[in-house]
């Protein structure tokens, strides 16, 4: 593993890898000294063309918690309209020694970009591209399952939402499959790529039909303006048809779990009483982001790529 | 001027023959021709001769981005390819929606002597879509326009393609459409299928071009003009066209040589010098393009060579141009996509890049006109045997953006004349 650019690209060993690391690191948190110095003299640039507070953040406890230097790299705003910064920047980060670059960037492929142009050589770690992908936030939710379903092995989960624009949705069937989940996603017809034939899931219309089989179910983030393009008729009429609130939320399994990537819309795809409910792991997300993308970046950046070679071999 | 005697070459769709170009003109195809004193000779053992090819899809860039290129830079591009003529695009800037813009690119063209150029006029002012351009001053003017397309964009509004299409009836011009229903295709990136779910890059679905084909052929239908369809790209426009000619609707189609020959699959390495416009598609729209080039169904060859300076394709996908070079490669790539799957004979060749382009485009006076005696020594020699391998920094273009970089290709223009002048010799540009 040279760079983590898409959830597609990790075999079931090296995905457990990941997972079973980040779950040494989770129990470093309740540690008093909550610092490894694995990284120690190595350089994490967090590189974000798009706003997102949390998952920069999240990286940035996880870089620095590995002692890391981490230098944040904020696009936003500067003149990134054209690609051409996307490059300088890429030169300017390699000028500056980056071994390792956690990129956010709004067109779908900008860290592939990174990663295959030769225009730098540390390692790229891909923070959401796009509407392509955001494998941390899968491993993220696998590790969160994990946790409290055991092994994905045939475990039932539902992903509901915006799939055609999700990255998250993108990069959880991909790593969950890999897992050895049955997954399906639920959307309406509007929401979902025309063409789903090479995705490793099913596809359902209907949140209720799923709902009842479903060992954790995933709620997407569903934008209102998206009605404005006739992906849906009206904010309520989604929430009526693929929102989950407690009377839906009733049809789970017992121990089914409710999961949000965040940021939430309460009221749209969740009501506020399953976000806030027993089920809902969604807290918890936001505390396994931080181990398992140290995880990520230990696995990427320490010299330790060895183990990883052993383990798949 | 020099006279020319070229031996031993095989005259396409004939025997192997000296040509003899004197004053401008081939003035005898034969054997034992009696060549003036001071004639050069050209050794043309082992390569074939074909009409000067004619490209009715060409992007000059000039005026405006003569960053990306420039008629002189395009010309002798198209010259290395073998072309002896090239329609240049209206997508200029400003654009080419007056006589005073097109008369300037034919002059430019004139004065750079590597290929004739003839401007293509838009539809409407300013490319915009709204208000027709003054079709008829351009048509009237020393570049005398008969092809006129809003290229890039796609005339969308159907009454304003009525009113094109009748309007042009007064001087015999045509209308190229490019096909692009721009609802259908808003933020289009990339051919819409199994593959742009994947890659989360948003479709650009092939009903986007077949509805306007359809729709446009029915529209040219009701108003009895000439409509031409630019860079057909999917299997449903093939059908839709081959069923249009069947029942003996008028229209003409040209397929590039990228989609003859490149599928989506390239995207996949978000490398953007496969973005392009009409998207790369599957491998079943590849064969049926070239099924319909071989059938008849679509007319021509166009190269849509569209130059971009190297900023404007080292960059993410999103922020990329659209569009890639055609003109070097474009004779290669045919050679390849149908003489070496015998789809087609050179005989085909022939007639899809240089006579018939030149019907369409209304210049069958000058250009693809058969090698005989009389006709304008506008002609090709090629040599069929050997193998290139494409480098995009040794293109004459001022732009790089070859999405055939590193392939090795078939065949090499090995000569080309322009009305008995000779633009490339030895496969190198000759002035
Ligand atoms: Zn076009």
């Amino acid at each position: 593993m040279r760079h983590l650019l898409s959830a597609g690209d990790l075999s079931r060993d090296e995905a457990n890898l990941i997972l079973d690391t980040a779950e040494e690191m989770r129990s470093l948190a309740d540690r008093p000294i909550k610092k490894l110095p694995a990284l120690r003299g190595r350089t994490v640039v967090n590189l974000f063309f798009e706003d997102s507070t949390r998952t920069r953040i999240s990286f940035e406890a996880a870089a620095k918690r590995l002692s890391a230097d981490v230098i944040n790299f904020s696009a936003k705003g500067s003149s990134v309209s054209k690609g051409e910064s996307l490059k300088d920047t890429a030169l300017t980060l390699q000028a500056m020694g980056a071994d390792g670059v956690v990129c956010r960037h709004g067109s779908s492929g900008a860290p592939h970009l990174l990663a295959t142009s030769g225009w730098m050589t540390g390692s790229v770690v891909n923070a959401g591209d796009g509407t392509h992908e955001h494998p941390t936030q899968a491993l993220l939710d696998a590790f969160t399952m994990r946790r409290h379903l055991g092994s994905l092995e045939g475990r039932r989960i539902t992903i509901v939402g915006d799939v055609l624009h999700s990255r998250v949705a993108r990069s959880n069937v991909l790593l969950l499959s890999t897992l050895g989940a049955d997954v399906t996603v639920v959307a309406p017809p509007t929401l979902l790529p025309v063409d789903m034939t090479s995705w490793p899931c099913a596809t359902s219309y209907d949140l209720d039909g799923a709902l009842a089989k479903s060992d954790a179910v995933m709620m997407l983030r569903v934008q209102r303006e998206r009605m404005n393009d006739a992906y849906f008729p009206s904010a309520r009429e989604y929430t009526r048809r693929y929102g989950l609130d407690v009377h839906r939320m009733a049809q789970l399994p017992d121990d089914a779990i409710v999961l949000h990537p965040g940021p939430m819309n309460r009221g749209m795809e969740i009501s506020a009483e399953v976000a806030d409910s027993a089920r809902s792991v969604i807290v918890e997300q936001v505390t396994n982001g931080v181990a398992v993308r140290m995880a990520v970046l230990y696995l990427l950046l320490s010299g330790s790529n060895d183990t990883t070679e052993e383990q798949t071999a | 001027m020099t006279a020319y005697l070229i031996t031993g070459a095989k005259i396409v769709g004939g025997d192997v023959a000296d040509l003899l170009i004197e004053n401008g003109k081939i003035v005898a195809v034969g054997t034992n021709l009696d060549a003036p004193k001071d004639a050069e000779t050209i050794d043309a053992q082992g390569l074939i001769a074909l009409p000067g090819l004619v490209d009715l899809h060409t992007h000059l860039r000039e005026p405006g981005r003569e960053d990306a290129e420039t008629v002189l830079t395009g010309t002798r591009a198209a010259a290395l390819g073998g072309f002896t003529a090239v329609f240049a695009m209206a997508n200029t800037d400003p654009v080419a929606d007056t006589a005073g813009v097109v008369e300037q690119v034919w002059r430019l063209g004139r004065d750079a002597g590597y290929a004739d150029v003839y401007p293509i006029g838009a539809v409407t002012v300013g490319r915009k879509g709204t208000q027709l351009a003054e079709l008829g001053a351009m048509a009237d003017s020393a570049a005398r326009v008969r092809v006129f397309s809003d290229d890039g964009d796609c005339v969308w509004d159907a009454a304003l393609m009525r009113r094109a299409l009748e309007y042009v009836k007064a001087f015999d011009g045509v209308i190229a459409q490019h096909a692009q229903e721009p609802r259908l295709t808003q933020g289009a990136q990339m051919n819409e299928g199994a593959l742009s779910g994947v890659l989360g890059l948003t479709g650009w679905p092939s009903v986007a071009e077949e509805a306007i084909i359809a729709r446009d052929i029915l529209l040219n239908a009701h108003v009895g003009s000439k409509l031409h369809i630019c860079h057909l790209s999917t299997k449903g426009s093939v059908e839709i066209v081959r069923a249009a000619k069947k029942r003996g609707f008028e229209v003409t189609a040209e397929v590039t040589p990228h989609h003859l020959l490149l599928t989506e699959d390239l995207a996949a390495s978000y490398n953007p010098v496969y973005k392009v416009n009409p998207p790369l598609r599957t491998k079943d729209d590849v064969e049926a393009v070239r099924e319909g080039l071989a059938d008849g169904t679509i007319d021509i060859v166009a190269t849509d060579h569209a130059p971009h300076p190297v900023e404007d394709k080292d960059c993410e996908w999103s922020a990329a141009a659209f569009g890639m070079l055609g003109l070097e490669t474009a004779l290669s790539v045919v050679q390849q996509a149908m003489i070496d799957t015998k789809l087609m004979t050179w005989a085909d060749v022939a007639d899809r890049m240089s006579y018939r382009p030149a019907a369409i485009g209304q210049v069958g006076g000058e250009h693809g006109r058969p090698l005989e005696a009389g006709a304008p020594a506008n002609l090709v020699l090629v040599d069929l045997a050997a193998e290139r391998t494409v480098v995009p920094g040794e293109s004459a273009s001022l732009s790089r953006n070859t999405p055939f970089d590193g392939m090795t290709l078939p065949g090499k223009v090995v000569a080309t004349f322009l009305r008995g002048t000779a633009t490339v010799l030895d496969g190198k540009l000759a002035r």
